[in-house]
């Protein structure tokens, strides 16, 4: 059924995804609070470069990361001069191109979650004379839930689902590049068939999975 | 009446296209090493009969998945003999169009000059992070650097410094962007009239590993195309074969 290479990638992937997610929670979140009570002009074009990744064949967002992650990136620059050396081929890359193919999958629901809360809760907070922070962990993120909610299980499934960008970085290393959508490809090329169907089977039970129990745990409408 | 209305219709389309007598177009399946090349002669073929060559670029395993699963392809020049083979045996390719049409040259090759020396030391000193080599399950030229470094011994101690592209013009990339410091990517790929384009080369001997033969053959979809048939004609001629060698190949 499953070879030991197929279980590596599912590992990988998972930790990927896992690592992705929490490290864009903590991102978006400054992100998404910005974007929905910001009157800045520049919040226009920031929403637009957060949606970006949406719109973006992954092609272009690999080949420009490997370009700009490369020895003689920008990027590639800084990483080298700060002692981590270059990115591509490395776990390490696959997580910055993560976040940044993920990031609109969980700024927008988080910020629309903000959005929908308002002005009148924040008020009335700070007549009780909440601090800032506190008025953001009692009062912000309780009503914000299930935008979080959203945000967590899109940002997880879609990184999970991700392939043309780790496909140009990647490199294809066992246990350190070679995540589930690559391995398929590999199987299907390689005229594995049979393989590659109980990988692509499974990630398709998983992503049906990851979106019924957003959809039962979080209806639209509910309580906002 | 309705016929020859019809047939004034047809003609009346057919007319901006038929410069020369019956050109009809053949899409082809080229493998990735041979892009540019095969660039070049299809304008050179256009030139000589009318006939065009629509031209995608892939890997075979992918071209070989693609026309069992009905592909609308009509010629494929494969980067080895095995799949064309398999496809002639399988009933989806015509057995007697099959034939070598080029002979593929490996190179180690990195984007810096003087890196590579022109004799594959560098392998053995392994000053570096990243050898890029396509993925030798999928590609031919991936299975021959496989087996020249199985044979110089240095398989075990370079693998884990392998990055895999999924095809030899991602390996290209990866070389080519610095990422990887050198690869082993198909010399077609850095080479034109005759020299290397940039960076450092070594041309991996050709005793190293078996012969990376590339088999071009009819698909059953191309049978009747009087095109598709002009074209396999057409890469034996002096003229396709000097811009074939002109790009490394040997044939």
């Amino acid at each position: 059924m499953l070879s030991d290479a197929d279980w590596g990638a599912i590992r990988l992937t998972l930790e990927l995804a896992s690592v992705t997610t929490a490290l864009l929670l903590v991102i978006g979140t400054p992100i998404a609070w910005w974007l929905a009570r910001t009157r800045s002009a520049w919040k226009g074009a920031v929403g637009a470069l957060v949606a970006l990744p949406i719109v973006l064949p992954p092609t272009v967002i690999g080949f420009y990361l490997l370009v700009a992650m490369g020895p003689e990136g920008p990027v590639g620059r800084l990483t080298q001069s700060m002692g981590l050396g270059v990115l591509p081929f490395t776990f390490s890359g696959l997580v910055v191109a993560s976040v940044f193919y993920s990031l609109p999958f969980v700024v927008q629901p988080i910020q629309n979650a903000f959005e929908a809360i308002g002005e009148r809760p924040l008020e009335a907070a700070a007549t009780l004379r909440a601090s800032p922070l506190d008025t953001f962990f009692s009062v912000v993120l309780p009503l914000a839930r299930p935008g979080y909610l959203t945000a967590t299980v899109l940002g997880f499934a879609h990184t999970v689902g991700e392939f043309g960008v780790v496909l140009m970085i990647g490199g294809n290393i066992p246990d350190k590049t070679r995540v589930v959508s690559v391995q398929i490809y590999d199987h299907v090329e390689a005229m594995e068939y049979a393989q590659a169907h109980w990988l692509a089977a499974g990630m398709v039970a998983f992503s049906f999975v990851v979106l019924l129990l957003l959809y039962t745990l979080n209806p639209t409408g509910q309580r906002r | 009446m309705k016929t020859s209305f019809r047939m004034l219709t047809l003609a009346l389309f057919a007319a901006p296209f038929a410069s020369p007598a019956l050109a009809a177009d053949v899409s082809v399946a080229v493998a990735a090493n041979f892009t540019a090349p095969m660039q070049k002669i299809a304008v050179e073929f256009e030139k000589d009969t009318g006939h065009r060559a629509l031209l995608s670029f892939g890997s075979t395993g992918k071209f070989y998945a693609q026309i069992k699963n009905g592909a609308p392809f009509e010629v494929l020049l494969a980067a080895d003999d095995e799949t064309p083979a398999k496809l002639v045996k399988e009933g989806a390719a015509v057995s007697d169009s099959r034939f070598t049409y080029a002979i593929g040259q490996l190179a180690l090759w990195s984007a810096k000059p003087g890196f590579v020396d022109d004799k594959g030391e560098v392998l053995k000193q392994g000053a570096f992070a990243h050898l890029a080599i396509a993925n030798p399950k999928l590609a031919p030229y991936g299975a021959a650097a496989v087996e020249s470094l199985t044979r110089l011994g240095l398989l075990g101690s370079i693998e884990p410094r392998f990055v895999q592209g999924e095809n030899i013009a991602q390996t290209y990339q990866f070389v080519s962007t610095g990422n990887a410091e050198l690869g082993f990517v198909a010399l077609s790929q850095v080479y034109e009239d005759g020299k290397l384009k940039s960076g450092s080369a070594w041309m991996v001997p050709a005793g190293l590993h078996a012969p990376i033969r590339q088999d071009a053959v009819v698909l059953t979809k191309g049978k009747d195309n009087p095109a598709a048939t002009e074209l396999l004609k057409f890469l034996k001629t002096d003229k396709a074969r000097a811009v074939i060698k002109s790009y490394g190949y040997a044939l």
